[in-house]
């Protein structure tokens, strides 16, 4: 017991069997569910209700993606959804990563009161703005485009970001972007070739939150959007839903289909999920 | 059904990559205009965060701030799905409204304060669960083994799968026949659970649910607060004969203050303002046995259509919010290692 608490290499071999068996069991409780719906995607349309609990099941066979791919209008949603996504991560993350530079780098007055006024629109009901955006909305003529919906989503993601983000940049040293402007680069300059590609695992953090959020979003996309060439895929989820409380499977299809995207890009960026979420951390 | 055809593509491309090119203009107009008069004219100190924060800023004021300000103009009115466009506007029906969350049930059976005290039981459970759990799995983690990259991807997947499916997938599972959960309980010879058509099940549903999905986020932010702290400390502690528990408390605990302050902070608002979780595996029934706050905000607002009223209920919402949260900073000693940098 005595090391139990940290890193240690000297583990007894009793104790790294059961931090195994532990941790497997908490991977079979953290993937289980994902891959009753993989499995749910692959059954037959005749054994749509079935009390069956293995993973692959009898006679499995990829006619539902087949199906949703072929017949429904889901590659229309999804290409909508990578735009709006990708759209909101690029203009997120350029605002933020400037703006949590001035915030990491000046004590300027008004600095904590802003850095508290950001976490305080954290808590702002989900829904509370959505009727006065959609009245600005209208007002702009904005409805049915995605120029409304790219401007939320991006906006909303920035405050998080820039906590994200400064307190990323806190742990990079000063001495780094002074070297660097003695060698003549203004402030700018030493931001953008010290600071940018240091911070790496931190954008990608704040990107892919960002991403999270907007392609999974669904009250104001209902609210904006009315042009089925335009849903997004939870407008198109909302659409379908009827035929898929019948249709199970489906549904399952659909759903794997939706969360591969978003699936890749938490894997892509693992490698700096730990590194980049500092949400103040530790200085050495 | 609709092909998706080049026509569509490109039309939606267009609109997209037109957005960008406009948001790129407009911001280089408006720094050029803020180093002009910052800068040059009034050679002022702060010239350069200013520059750096104020696009940030614009489109903060532009999409939360103003929408803000509207939605407490719309508090003292009497706005309706009747009355969308003919509204009026007066110090009575802010009032009015006011008093009506504290008065009448919200919806049709549950009042605010029993909607307030669900939501505390909620995001309390739910937060110490995240806490308690992300905190086992990162201390079985912190150590060089084998697979540990494995472990760590597969343990972050409930995170990774967008919220909307992970709740409705969720939802299927339980089901009281077909749903995976009673499948379980019955191979180890337990009775079956009427998982959603009880209130109580409901709830106790929907918080398992929610505790599943928001281990991993904790995980990941203790992990990477654990492996910043320098294993010297462990080092000393041992030579002085320190147990396992007693560096645990001593070592690990205040060290990891800084990261788990701020990620606590983030958990309590975001379970506070969980409208996904509640809302599509139960739609806040059975009788509105299991809505929270925000999902009755939802429903008083798009169902029951009474927009002055839910304006004025989503502030109340959000002041409990901000208390909820202050007496948690209160407790925990605020934000003292992060702000002093």
């Amino acid at each position: 017991m005595k090391r139990f608490f940290h890193n240690s290499r000297g583990d007894s071999p009793a104790k790294r069997l059961l931090i195994h068996i532990v941790l497997i069991c908490a991977c079979a409780v953290a993937i289980y569910p994902f891959l009753r719906v993989v499995s749910i995607s692959l059954r037959p349309g005749s054994a749509l209700l079935s009390t069956d609990l293995s993973l692959i099941p009898e006679g499995a066979s990829l006619g539902n993606y087949r199906a949703l791919i072929m017949e429904k209008d889901f590659t229309i949603w999804l290409w909508n959804s990578v735009m709006v996504s990708v759209a909101t991560v690029i203009v997120g993350v350029l605002l933020a990563a400037a703006a949590a530079y001035a915030f990491s780098r000046w004590s300027f007055p008004g600095r904590r009161q802003g850095l508290v006024f950001l976490l305080t629109t954290q808590m702002l009901p989900p829904g509370m703005l959505l009727l006065p955006i959609y009245v600005m909305v209208v007002r702009l003529r904005l409805f049915n485009t995605y120029t409304g919906m790219i401007l939320s989503y991006s906006a909303g993601s920035v405050p998080f970001s820039i906590w994200l983000l400064k307190g990323y940049y806190d742990t990079i040293p000063r001495e780094l972007e002074e070297a660097a402007m003695v060698d003549g680069a203004g402030p700018i300059m030493a931001f953008y070739r010290v600071i940018v590609p240091l911070s790496t695992p931190a954008l990608a953090i704040a990107g892919l939150f960002s991403f999270m959020t907007a392609w999974s979003e669904f009250m104001m996309a209902r609210v904006m959007l009315q042009k089925a060439t335009m849903f997004t895929w939870p407008l198109g989820f909302q659409k379908l839903m009827d035929q898929f409380s019948t249709q199970w499977n489906m549904f399952a299809a659909a759903s794997v289909l939706v969360a591969i995207p978003a699936m890749l890009l938490f894997l892509y960026s693992s490698k700096w999920l730990i590194s980049g979420l500092t949400l103040g951390g530790l200085k050495e | 059904m609709i092909p998706l055809t080049w026509g569509i593509m490109s039309s939606g491309l267009q609109e997209t990559v037109r957005f960008l090119v406009i948001v790129a203009a407009s911001t280089a107009a408006l720094e050029g205009l803020a180093y002009v008069v910052l800068h040059r004219m009034l050679k002022h100190k702060y010239a350069l965060p200013i520059m750096l924060i104020l696009p940030a800023l614009v489109a903060v004021m532009a999409l939360v701030i103003y929408p803000f300000g509207f939605n407490i103009y719309l508090a003292f009115s009497n706005m309706s799905m009747y009355r969308f466009k003919q509204f009026s506007v007066g110090l009575s029906y802010g009032i009015q409204n006011l008093l009506d969350v504290f008065r009448h049930p919200v919806l049709q059976n549950v009042t605010f304060m029993r909607l307030l005290g669900r939501t505390v039981v909620w995001t309390v459970v739910n937060v110490f669960f995240h806490v308690l759990g992300g905190l086992f799995l990162a201390i079985l983690l912190n150590r060089p083994m084998r697979g540990k990259a494995i472990y760590r991807t597969l343990l972050v997947i409930p995170w990774a799968i967008p919220q909307v499916i992970a709740a409705l997938a969720w939802k299927g599972e339980f089901h009281y026949q077909y749903g995976f959960v009673n499948l379980v309980l019955q191979r180890f010879g337990f009775q079956p659970i009427q998982w959603l058509s009880d209130p109580k099940w409901a709830f106790v549903a929907v918080i398992l649910v929610n505790i599943w999905l928001g281990i991993p986020f904790m995980m990941v932010t203790i992990l990477g607060g654990l492996q910043s702290i320098s294993p010297e400390y462990y080092d000393a502690a041992q030579i002085d004969g320190a147990s396992g528990w007693h560096q645990f408390r001593s070592i690990t605990m205040p060290l990891l203050q800084p990261v788990l302050t701020p990620a606590v902070i983030l958990g309590i608002v975001w379970t506070f303002n969980n409208f996904n979780v509640i809302y599509l595996i139960t739609r806040g029934g059975p009788m509105e046995g299991t809505d929270i706050l925000v999902t009755s905000l939802y429903k008083a607002v798009f169902e029951f259509y009474r927009y002055g009223f839910g304006a004025a209920y989503s502030l109340v919402i959000f002041v409990f919010l901000l208390i909820f949260a202050g007496i948690y900073l209160r407790v925990s000693g605020g934000f003292k290692g992060v702000e002093e940098r």
